[in-house]
């Protein structure tokens, strides 16, 4: 597995002019209106080298599936033949009502990928963005990534998330029988690998904050474990041994400890793990079912999922176990809650009049809004700018596939992975 | 797998037994009349038919005592439950019963109690709920008798799905706690 090179982010000449200038864009996207149009965006092949086309599809194909952006047919491009380092003809790329164009060069040289790119405001006839971003030529997707995030950063002024990876449970043969292995592949569905053969079932992997652990959950005749896998060693180790059954973990956002699901004599609570002292502390002393336990972005609280009161619903308590209160109110049964990373929703799972739904509410319980709705439908997980949300649909009879939509509920696409899979974690942006 | 050729009281005693596995199987919703299967006659009848002494070794459609098919055919290893619940319900008390009979029959057999949840739910959550079905049960066949280091629980969640189909019936055998035998089994 190869992953992480270091991947230099130059600024280049022009970057020096949109620190002088920051808050002028033009061109603004919203990302919290739902009823805006995407804006159309001109992303011709960069010039230079053979790999420039492929660098100029990754870029439009993650604007695209934003929702934000609309990018221009190729074949309706006036201007050719694009040189970054000369201001285009802003007139041809009205002509074709491009809002916004993108141009760049690539170069390889001696074993050296250097991509240089321009966004443009069409209308207004400036430079919102220059940079030069240098790698080696294997870790051509990436930089398109990078740049992906750059342009949607400027434009929307919000941090972007198209440099990052989904771990998930890539799921194959017939129902009932399923081969489930962990996988991790890039958040476009392309290098997709596995991480385990398949000999043991393995369930609801989840990133640390750090992008280079896993935790996740395997389940054997004997028993349950949880695991912490490094992705870049690939050394795995145990949580260690628990009566009962250990499922659900997932980490605290600083990557110290882990919230998990012990089981014992029927009866499911909540503990949490200091991972380097290994001292577990149980959270939750209820006979209903506690599970599912997910920390806020500053560490302090948990939202949980407990059927204390009947059925399922959510719940908050503080990191120390300490008062637990609800905040699901509405009709129907939630489970799952995920924080986000922004700390403004929980997203759940809800079920209510026989359909599955992706939801989000504030962390008070209020603003309860549903984004989607199938057969089934389940497990959230954020991208790391919590404006996306990326999730598994079940058809009835069906294999799970993933999908994602945003907080608006307006853009539902599914992930560009052919294959079927389950159980998403999206990454933190990588470095 | 039927012995319908063996002696009558044999016979008798596995048609009962199918009749009340196959009752289980058959039926996902829960019914409250206790009619098919009484809940004394077919635990009763069982052990004192004289088992031991009617089959004889090697015959090949017998149905050896003590085995692992003569715990499925003639006891039956799956009880199933109500949508999102664990609580024993009435057609599964004489299957328990004659689990725990035979447990304490043979009690060199050392079972896991795994727990099976429907789709229609969230990973984690079936979870749970698998573990609390497995529970019940153990806690069944302890409260008759079974000592407690003879069995062990496990939950598949929603994992290990024996119906694959979409409809309510399916999920209805899904929602199932199944008695394994791992080992001592003649």
């Amino acid at each position: 597995m190869t992953f992480l090179r270091t991947l230099m982010v130059a600024l280049a000449c022009a970057a020096g002019l949109l620190a002088a200038q920051p808050a002028r864009a033009e061109i603004v996207v919203n990302v919290n209106r739902a009823d805006v149009q995407p804006l159309p965006v001109a992303i011709p092949a960069f010039g230079g080298d053979a790999s420039g086309a492929e660098i100029a599809g990754v870029i439009s194909a993650n604007l695209e599936r934003s929702g934000l952006f609309r990018p221009i047919d190729p074949a309706s491009f006036v201007e050719r033949n694009l040189d970054p380092a000369v201001q285009p003809t802003f007139e041809s790329w009205k002509q074709i009502n491009a809002q916004a164009l993108v141009n760049g060069k690539v170069t390889v040289v001696d074993g050296k990928l250097t991509v240089d790119f321009r966004l443009w405001d069409v209308f207004a006839g400036q430079q919102l963005l220059g940079l030069q971003f240098t790698s080696s030529p294997e870790n051509w997707r990436r930089v398109a990534h990078k740049i992906s995030d750059q342009i949607y950063e400027r434009l929307t002024g919000e941090k972007g998330y198209f440099d990052t990876r989904v771990v998930f449970v890539a799921e194959s043969g017939a129902r009932g029988a399923r081969t489930k292995r962990l996988a991790i592949m890039d958040q476009d569905g392309a290098n997709p690998s596995y991480l385990t053969d398949g000999g043991s079932i393995v369930m609801t992997p989840r990133f640390s904050s750090t992008s280079q652990e896993i935790t996740y959950m395997a389940l054997r005749p004997e028993g349950s474990s949880v695991y912490l896998l490094n992705l870049e060693t690939t050394r795995r180790e145990s949580l260690g041994e628990f009566q009962g059954m250990v499922f659900a973990p997932r980490f605290s956002p600083d990557g110290t400890r882990v919230v998990f699901s012990v089981e014992r004599g029927g009866n499911s609570d909540i503990h949490v793990m200091d991972l380097r002292s290994r001292a577990t502390r149980r959270l939750t002393a209820d006979p209903g079912i506690d599970t599912s336990g997910s920390f806020s972005p500053d560490g302090s609280q948990i939202v949980f999922n407990s059927d204390r009161s009947g059925q399922p619903q959510l719940y908050i308590m503080a990191a120390d176990g300490s008062n637990p209160r609800r905040i699901s109110f509405a009709a129907g049964r939630y489970t799952t809650p995920v924080w986000s990373p922004t700390g403004e929703f929980i997203a759940f799972t809800k079920e209510e009049g026989g359909q599955f739904h992706i939801g989000v509410m504030r962390p008070d319980g209020t603003d309860e809004r549903i984004l989607t709705s199938s057969y089934l439908d389940e497990s959230p997980t954020w991208a790391p700018n919590g404006r996306v949300l990326m999730f598994s649909r079940e058809t009835a009879g069906g294999a799970p596939r993933l999908w994602t939509v945003d907080v608006t509920g307006r853009i539902l696409r599914p992930v560009p992975y052919p294959q079927s899979g389950s159980d998403p974690a999206w990454s933190p942006l990588l470095n | 797998m039927k012995a319908i050729h063996s002696k009558s009281a044999v016979a008798i005693a596995l048609l009962a037994a199918a009749a009340v596995s196959m009752t289980a199987c058959t039926r996902p919703k829960p019914s409250f009349d206790t009619k098919p299967a009484p809940k004394g006659a077919a635990p009763s009848t069982r052990p004192d038919t004289g088992i031991g002494q009617s089959t004889v070794p090697g015959g090949a459609a017998q149905v050896a005592p003590g085995s692992l098919q003569d715990f499925t055919v003639n006891v039956g290893d799956r009880v199933f439950f109500d949508y999102d619940s664990y609580e024993i319900r009435a057609d599964a008390q004489p299957i328990l019963e004659a689990q725990s009979q035979w447990l304490r029959r043979y009690p060199a057999v050392r079972v896991r109690i795994e727990g099976n949840a429907d789709e229609r739910g969230t990973r984690e959550y079936n979870l749970a709920l698998g573990a609390r079905r497995a529970n019940a049960v153990r806690d069944f066949l302890v409260g008759r008798g079974v000592t407690s280091d003879r069995i062990s629980t496990i939950s598949y969640g929603k994992e290990r799905p024996i119906d694959t189909g979409p409809s309510e019936e399916a999920h209805a055998k899904n929602r199932n706690a199944h008695t394994d035998i791992v080992s001592g089994a003649r």
